[in-house]
């Protein structure tokens, strides 16, 4: 999500700096040197000191270099140390995420407390109808005891002052499944059993902890080298910058990749077969099929919605079709899929053809260390083979009118979008196995489709027009 | 015709991955009574970026004003402040 905040700021700062000390060899040498160039001494702080703002740099870094936090040694052992081990690793480590635990604990553990508009009533409803006797009575003002909280809510809705506050937990709040939650100490902890890898965590939390684990190293070592590398970008890479999509891709082959090729051409694939599999399962009677594309729905029935599995559609993503592809053309290339999500960096390191996965934000912080600017960039010629709609995929409904455009038999079809997975509609998905609105259902985890990714750069609503744009001025059949 | 107060948003590719994106919907921030008084464009690279060491992008022109590390409230303000508002 392109929200400019200071968490995500600091984060591109970061990984733009990485990038250069990887292209220019002096990693290792320098890498210990950045959280003290971004927290000089007397300079502007963002916590207590610039000595704990330091060390969450440190932290961050760790991810950037593609380790766990828990990965850790000791907290003696310098940057120097992690960055030779990820120069000279051969894997990346699952899972995708991490939890900076030291830059976590700014949130409250009861999510209701009393403000000091408190008047110490007479009537204290909070105490008299709190079911956990969780209040009590100092120096006048009632005082929620947060060891008892069972964040119930009902002290709020009886007091007469409105003088208790909800306090949300950022990141529990925006997770649609339950799937992070705080430690005995505080700390949050992702349940991996639950995760659906949607990354609306790391957009959330408002001091940046929750990180992803960067292929930055693997991706900018691969291309230094001798090795054929080669670029998949997402189709929503096309409302990224200020410039059109033929200046976009001259632009990433700049930063040293052999080819580029669009995952729309996988995504032309994945029309064909969807549309041919929906006729298939609507002439046999099947109530309705879903969609299979976002890796963070499907990921969603397989952990919440198991009852949803045998109406999501056999057919594999663009992403799939495009690493196929590209694997067949080039049999020794490391492949580097560029896209939005961290769903996508989840699905990469499942896929048998895709190496690494490049997220929009990484691409930028490439395009910075190397001093590329997208807009100034020459374009290229398109491949003419890429359907226009393959190319509006990105956008939220851009998969279902592909799809309906493809149809062979003229099956009659109503298509269902869920736009944007929360705990609403997840609910809503399960009863879709009763009663579905329509016969095909696209989902898209995110709202307004892949531009609105936790990883984009672009506003989603500019990214949207563009990307509209180019779907219905393609000059092809479809 | 009044003149317009034109207000430039980089579009380099430094000032837009580190905000500037943001910054192209400044429109929709506005008061109504100012959407009119302003011109508001996207620029290619204001060439900002090189005369300053470490990283102070976005930048934003507002009339003859840089504004660096521009944010939406800053860019706010300053097209306030330069139409003379309160």
């Amino acid at each position: 999500m392109a929200v400019t905040n200071n968490a995500m700021i600091i984060r591109r700062d970061l990984l733009a700096r990485v990038a250069k000390l990887l292209l220019e060899d002096r990693l290792v040498e320098d890498i210990d040197r950045i959280p003290v160039q971004i927290r000089p001494k007397n300079g502007d702080v963002s916590r207590c000191c610039v000595y704990k703002d330091r060390a969450m740099l440190k932290y961050k870094l760790m991810a950037l270099l593609g380790f766990s936090i828990q990965q850790e040694d000791e907290e003696i052992t310098p940057l120097s140390v992690y960055a030779k081990r990820a120069l000279e690793r051969e894997n990346i480590s699952e899972p995708p995420l991490t939890v900076v635990d030291d830059a976590c604990s700014g949130c409250i553990k009861a999510n209701y407390t009393v403000t000091n508009i408190c008047r110490g009533c007479v009537a204290r409803p909070c105490i008299i109808n709190c079911p956990k006797k969780a209040i009590d009575f100092h120096s006048g003002h009632a005082e929620i005891d947060p060891k008892k909280c069972v964040n119930c809510g009902i002290c709020q809705k009886n007091c007469p002052y409105h003088a208790i506050v909800y306090i949300p937990v950022p990141c529990e709040e925006s997770c649609p499944v339950g799937a992070i939650s705080k430690d005995k100490e505080g700390i949050e902890h992702i349940d991996y059993n639950k995760c659906i890898y949607c990354g609306k965590c790391i957009v959330a939390c408002p001091f940046g902890a929750v990180m992803e684990k960067s292929h930055l190293v693997e991706v900018i070592q691969a291309l230094k080298s001798d090795k054929k590398v080669i670029a998949m970008v997402a189709p929503a890479i096309a409302g990224q910058f200020k410039a059109p999509l033929e200046n976009i891709i001259s632009a990433i082959r700049k930063l040293g990749f052999d080819d580029v090729i669009e995952v729309a051409r996988g995504a032309n694939v994945t029309t064909t077969h969807e549309a041919q599999e929906f006729e298939e399962k609507m002439a046999e009677g099947q109530a309705f099929m879903t969609t299979s594309c976002c890796p963070c729905y499907t990921e969603a029935v397989k952990k919440h919605l198991p009852e949803l599995s045998p109406f999501v559609s056999h057919t594999k993503t663009p992403m799939y079709y495009t690493a196929e592809i590209a694997r067949k053309a080039y049999p020794d290339a490391k492949l580097v899929f560029i896209g939005p999500c961290l769903a996508k960096r989840y699905e990469t390191a499942r896929d048998p053809h895709a190496d690494y996965m490049l997220s929009f934000e990484e691409m930028g912080a490439i395009f910075i260390a190397k001093g590329i600017d997208v807009t100034k960039c020459e374009g290229t010629i398109l491949d003419a083979d890429v359907f226009a709609s393959s190319r509006g995929y990105a956008v939220s409904s851009g998969v279902a009118s592909a799809v309906q455009k493809a149809l062979k038999n003229h099956t009659p079809i109503t298509p269902v979008h869920i736009d944007g997975l929360n705990k609403a509609n997840i609910r809503e998905l399960k009863g879709f196995v009763k009663n579905c609105p329509g016969n095909m259902v696209e989902v898209m985890a995110c709202e307004g489709g892949c531009v609105n990714g936790c990883n984009v750069i672009a506003n989603y609503k500019i990214a949207t027009r563009q990307i509209k744009e180019i779907a219905s001025s393609s000059d092809n059949r479809q | 015709m009044e003149k317009k107060l034109v207000v430039k948003i980089c579009t380099g590719t430094l000032c837009y991955v580190m905000g500037g994106a943001e910054l192209q919907v400044i429109d929709e921030y506005l008061p109504e009574d100012l959407l009119d008084k302003v011109d508001i464009k996207g620029a290619p690279c204001l060439e900002h970026c090189n005369n300053c060491d470490g990283p102070k992008a976005p930048f934003v022109e507002v009339g003859d004003k840089v504004i660096a590390e521009a944010s939406v409230t800053k860019v706010v303000d300053a097209i306030k402040e330069a139409l003379g508002g309160k």
